[in-house]
């Protein structure tokens, strides 16, 4: 039984399946997640007998090691605030990518002497097939660092820096052409052309760095609107990384479990660009919210200035509720308190619903998640397809700090949101946008939804606003 | 084991990761991806690996083995993490069936 290690790890493999599959439906979700660690966990044993078996493991290196990732991992986990998740998750994609470039790089060190790299893998007697170790290796060490610091570039997008590429405009997509070329250069002269060590390693710094800044560059331009997007893609880069070491050191649940991740960060990457009608490709080329789009008439007339107290009254008066979350409500931490409002509107039997976009938020389903925060029940929030008819028949619309996903403007030609799937808050009788100020969403367009005459603009933080609003609620 | 089985495998697997994740409700598109993620932390396989001893106990490469304990630390965080912070999301999920009992 030396070999009951594999099985182990075949088992693992089944207990990601089945909890991946089971991850995407409600009501099966947080056993999934529960038996994806499980597997998990049985694949941390495994390894520990493949190694056991092969020689033997560095246990003082190994125990502090675990003990220290889990620390940490468990620090983040149940420390964060659910408004920073975006990033939270953005963070552990990059330690992910890290973590697998660094598996190449410790293999390398196992195998980097005199002669070219691929004589010795070829002479190497734990290798097989030299020529595909060859090839992933430097793959390896690319996606996972590039995963690496495109993640730390998006974390920093999450948190609200704002940067702007080096290179302007098309003269990006050749520098970017360049870097790759430059990467394949690197490559080649680590595996083929270095005849020792210390030229190994010089090649290998090369390809970490140029890996690195061509991570930084892709992520770059990318507009703030499209980070639900570069999440869920970062996500499958994270699994192609660990794919990718799973060929390098030959390991098969290394690279099932990565593929998996890769294919399903794929599909959440593919849900998110249709809710935003864009491709795949003019998102990683950069559009929206960059730069480029041009300072066109931001000036804005019959702007109709509101109260929460005249807002208060609104409510009061009315029989059916739409509330329409944004990324504000998360900045401004306001999930409690849009519940507590609802709940008092509920209570004089106004129906309260929630109207979700499926890109609203830094994240896929990131106001989902704020609301469960906030015991919102989510048969509560209604999606996009469903909820789109019912405007017209909605006595009052509350948008709470939400721009471009309600911009009408996306129903025309000729504009960057132009195609997008929005949510027709204009068809309601009253629309409330709760906005501290008239700036442009991230598409960095004008909004006319807030010039409509049955659209009124409460300019406040969304947390007071609504704080204000179910303090006259519960006066009248 | 020979590339081409693999690679075999490599394909098989965003098979099934297309399969399974076809229809997601959005309420999950979080918990899933960090879940997804804390299972890329996978790696911490690959990582524990790198702590092998070789030739009779004796660490032939020093350099290997911190990478190897970078790599853990790594991977671990992202694992543990992951599916700590993926359960902390879905225990929020509440239906209002449920809120009554």
């Amino acid at each position: 039984m030396e070999k009951l290690y594999v099985y182990l790890y075949l088992l693992a493999t089944a207990l990601f399946i089945l909890g991946l599959k089971r991850l995407s439906g409600v009501r099966t979700a947080r056993g999934g997640n529960r038996l994806a660690a499980l597997g998990m966990l049985i694949a941390i044993v495994a390894a520990g007998m493949e190694g056991v078996g092969s020689g033997g493991l560095s246990w003082s290196m190994l125990l502090p090691a675990m003990l220290l990732g889990t620390a940490i991992g468990a620090f983040l986990a149940t420390k964060v605030e659910m408004t920073e998740m975006p990033e939270l998750v953005a963070a552990f994609n990059g330690v992910g990518g890290l973590a697998s470039a660094v598996v190449a790089l410790s293999f390398l060190a196992n195998h980097t002497a005199d002669g070219s790299l691929i004589d010795l893998l070829s002479e190497a007697h734990d290798i097989e097939s030299p020529v595909s170790t060859a090839i992933t290796l430097p793959l390896s060490i690319l996606i996972g660092i590039a995963t690496l610091t495109g993640s730390f570039v998006a974390y920093l997008k999450l948190g609200g820096k704002k940067m702007s590429h080096p290179f302007a405009g098309s003269s990006r997509h050749g520098v970017h052409l360049l870097l790759g070329a430059l990467a394949i250069v690197s490559s080649l002269w680590m595996i083929l052309w270095a005849t020792n060590g210390g030229s190994q390693w010089l090649a290998i710094v090369v390809l970490v760095v140029i890996s690195g800044i061509l991570g930084v560059f892709l992520t770059m331009p990318i507009g703030g609107a499209d980070m639900p997007v570069v999440v869920a893609l970062l996500n499958s880069y994270s699994g192609l990384a660990a794919a990718a070491s799973g060929f390098v050191i030959q390991n098969l649940l290394l690279v099932v479990a990565g593929s998996l991740v890769g294919a399903s960060g794929l599909i959440l990457t593919r849900i998110m660009c249709k809710a935003m009608n864009r491709s795949l490709g003019n998102v990683l080329l950069g559009g929206i919210g960059d730069d480029s789009v041009a300072e066109d008439a931001r000036e804005y007339s019959n702007i109709k200035e509101s109260s929460p107290e005249e807002v208060a009254m609104l409510l009061d008066a009315a029989t059916s509720v739409i509330i329409v979350p944004g990324y504000g409500l998360a900045v401004a931490q306001a999930q409690h308190v849009v519940r507590e409002l609802a709940n008092e509107l509920e209570k004089r039997d106004i129906q309260v619903r929630y109207a979700i976009h499926p890109v609203a938020g830094r994240m896929p389903g990131h106001m989902n998640v704020l609301l469960a925060e906030a015991d919102v029940p989510y048969e509560q929030l209604w999606e996009l397809e469903r909820i789109n008819g019912d405007f017209q028949n909605t006595d009052v619309v509350i948008v709470v700090g939400a721009n471009d996903v309600v911009n009408p403007v996306a129903r025309e030609q000729g504009n960057p949101i132009s195609g997008m799937p929005i949510l027709d808050v204009d068809h309601a009788q009253t629309v409330v946008n709760i906005k501290r100020s008239l700036s442009p969403g991230y598409a960095g367009i004008k909004n006319p939804l807030f010039e409509l005459d049955n659209s009124l603009m409460v300019f406040m933080d969304a947390k007071e606003a609504l704080t204000e609003m179910l303090k006259e609620v519960k006066e009248l | 084991m020979s590339f081409e089985i693999i690679f075999f495998v490599f394909v098989l697997g965003a098979f099934i990761g297309f399969e399974v994740i076809t229809k997601v409700p959005p309420t999950l598109h979080t918990p899933l991806m960090s879940g997804s993620n804390a299972i890329s932390g996978v790696t911490i396989v690959g990582a524990i690996i790198c702590l092998r001893l070789f030739e009779g106990g004796s660490p032939v490469g020093m350099v290997a083995h911190v990478l190897g304990f970078l790599a853990v630390v790594c991977a671990m965080v992202n694992v543990i993490g992951g599916f700590m912070v993926t359960d902390r999301m879905l225990a929020m999920f509440k239906s209002k069936t449920k809120k009554k009992d």
